[in-house]
């Protein structure tokens, strides 16, 4: 039901400015859309602190004077108060299940597994994926690796990418 | 009595449950006026009013109280502050009693939650025509379902599981989950003023339909329309009142509220325990006793994977130690420190605004020997969370006036 994503987005390792790689695509002009018959955009991540590419792995900011990390911006450091002073992090992509949950589906749609991830020591967000959602094939303290598929075409035909957690 | 301690002097709640006949303000207005009858007070005798609604909280409820029972033109503050805003709204009263502004105050707490489904959840607006970042995070699509849950359900499923990953369990991990409600559903056969009275077995909890695992949906706080209100009166001027309304005040030993400091996972998923110990840890010490010193606690189960992680935020057991404290035997009616006797949000229900007071009146009404069926004997001192995601919790310990 996940499909792994093959495709490669040049973005990769572009550092998070403030609106991320949105900014990289509007400048390369590979967002939006595509004249009728041109080449199909490259697909864009679901959220800016997924960067996508051969190597995909989320990118944090750190606060340069405390090392606590953030997936979004902040005018300050939430953990030291320190202003303004963040450098962008990479996420290690292989992690542990530190909690989760399975969510019945009542729109007919398959059960979801939300879990905290812990990534080298950095608490992640997702889904467990690539594996039947029931408490037989997810467990606490399992290895798990970061992957991506797609959530879907908008009408131009540009795919989003979102990430999750498979079995390691 | 001090004269700058705290008193409870009325207090009231309505039932929980569906009330299709009232609006916000008459469940508020119900709850205000018998908690000032209960005290042998009015209206006019307030010198403050806090009042919280969580979801019409831009419509003013204080003042429109006010039109209901009384406009006598006193210092009104609306409250929000999540499923915290009902201890919010008490602790604001309470801060303006202990100020010395004012000698008495009331505080109101009222939600209309019927049929409201599940909260939290963001699933984010219907898909454009092209993708489009908006956002924090610069998303093209809500979170629910793609990244996660936002879901109380779910939210809390990973809360209670998280603790047991940090603290093994050997054993069944949903059944665990379902003992813990079994006990509050069977509490709530005993408190006629819950929304579900229904003693249910761990396997009818079990099989119930699920919701967020491994929370079914007996597991759930269940949606319900109620007010609760407290009447606040100072020490100096209880001891101008009557003989029974000074031995039916119930004393304020303790009243903290804290919000989440930052930790590590926080901004992945909500931190409730960090802050609700700080709570804990500052309570007991302003109220001169321990967690063995409790007679009966209520505590914010939301959902039951909540109630297992404050055994061990509130320290009713050792650290990490909270399942076999459970196992016990300890938080049943008839253990060391029973917990939710009230039925617990589970069964009691969670009308958000409501419950940081209704847990307080559970709590006077067993210290005032007042609770009948479900009376924990002799009952001397008490505890009420509330926790609200963001996050707020708010801890009042309470003990009987000894009069």
């Amino acid at each position: 039901m996940w499909r792994r994503c093959a495709v490669s987005c040049r973005a990769d390792r572009v550092g998070l400015g403030p609106v991320g790689l949105w900014s990289y695509h509007a400048a390369i002009g590979a967002r939006p859309g595509r004249p009728e018959g041109g080449p199909v955009s490259d697909p864009i991540p679901m959220v800016d602190y997924l960067v996508l590419g051969g190597d995909p792995h989320l990118v944090a900011h750190e606060c340069t004077s405390c090392g606590a990390r953030f997936f979004d911006r902040r005018n300050a450091c939430a953990s030291c108060g320190a202003v303004d002073s963040f450098s962008s992090v990479d996420i290690p992509t292989a992690g542990e299940v530190r909690a989760f949950t399975i969510v019945k589906s009542w729109t007919g749609g398959d059960d979801y597994v939300p879990a905290v991830v812990d990534c080298g020591g950095t608490s992640v967000r997702g889904q467990i994926v690539n594996t039947p959602p029931d408490p037989e094939h997810v467990k606490l303290g399992m290895k798990v690796r970061l992957t991506t598929y797609s959530i879907g075409a908008d009408s131009t035909g540009t795919e989003a990418i979102t990430y999750g957690f498979e079995p390691a | 009595m001090a004269n700058d301690d705290i008193w409870i002097l009325g207090i009231n709640m309505t039932k929980f449950g569906k009330h299709p006949d009232s609006d916000v303000v008459d469940l508020a207005a119900d709850a205000a006026l018998a908690a000032l009858a209960d005290g042998g007070v009015t209206i006019q005798d307030m010198g403050v009013l806090a009042a919280g609604n969580l979801m019409g909280a831009a419509a003013g409820l204080g003042q429109q109280l006010q039109k209901q029972i009384g406009q006598t033109g006193i210092p009104v503050y609306n409250v929000a502050n999540a499923c915290a805003t009902g201890a919010t709204a008490l602790r604001t009263v309470i801060m303006a009693v202990k100020s010395g502004e004012c000698d008495m105050g009331l505080a109101v707490g009222v939600e209309k939650l019927s049929g409201a489904g599940m909260l939290g959840a963001g699933f984010g607006a219907a898909k454009s025509e092209e993708w489009t970042r908006a956002g924090r995070h610069g998303t093209v699509s809500g979170f629910e379902g793609k990244l996660g849950t936002d879901m109380m359900p779910g939210v809390f499923a990973q809360v209670g599981m998280e603790y047991l990953h940090a603290h093994p369990y050997d054993g069944a991990e949903f059944e665990l989950f379902a003992r813990i409600s079994a006990k509050n559903h069977f509490n709530s056969t005993m408190n006629p003023l819950a929304a579900i009275q229904k003693d249910m077995s761990v396997e009818q909890i079990m099989n119930e339909p699920m919701i967020a695992y491994p929370n079914t949906r007996a597991m759930c706080s269940a949606n319900s329309d109620g007010a609760a209100a407290a009447v606040v009166v100072s020490g100096a001027k209880l001891r101008t009142l009557s003989a029974e309304q000074q031995r039916r005040a119930v004393k304020v030993s303790a009243s903290v509220l804290t919000s989440d400091p930052y930790q590590e996972a926080c901004q992945i998923l909500p931190d409730v325990n960090t802050l609700t110990r700080r709570a804990a840890i500052q309570a007991y010490e302003a109220a001169g006793i321990g967690p063995a010193d409790l007679d009966l606690v209520e505590l914010h189960d939301c959902f039951a994977t909540a109630e297992l992680v404050h055994y061990d935020n509130l320290m009713l057991c050792p650290e990490g130690d909270a399942v076999a404290w459970f196992e016990a035997g300890n938080a049943h009616r008839d253990g060391s420190t029973p917990v939710n006797v009230s039925g617990g949000l589970e069964s009691k229900g969670h009308p958000i605004a409501a419950t940081g007071i209704a847990n307080i009146w559970e709590i006077c009404h067993h210290l005032r020997g007042e609770a009948g069926a479900r009376q924990i004997p002799d009952a001397k001192v008490g505890l009420a969370h509330v926790i609200g995601l963001g996050s707020a919790c708010g801890v009042h310990i309470l003990e009987r006036s000894g009069l």
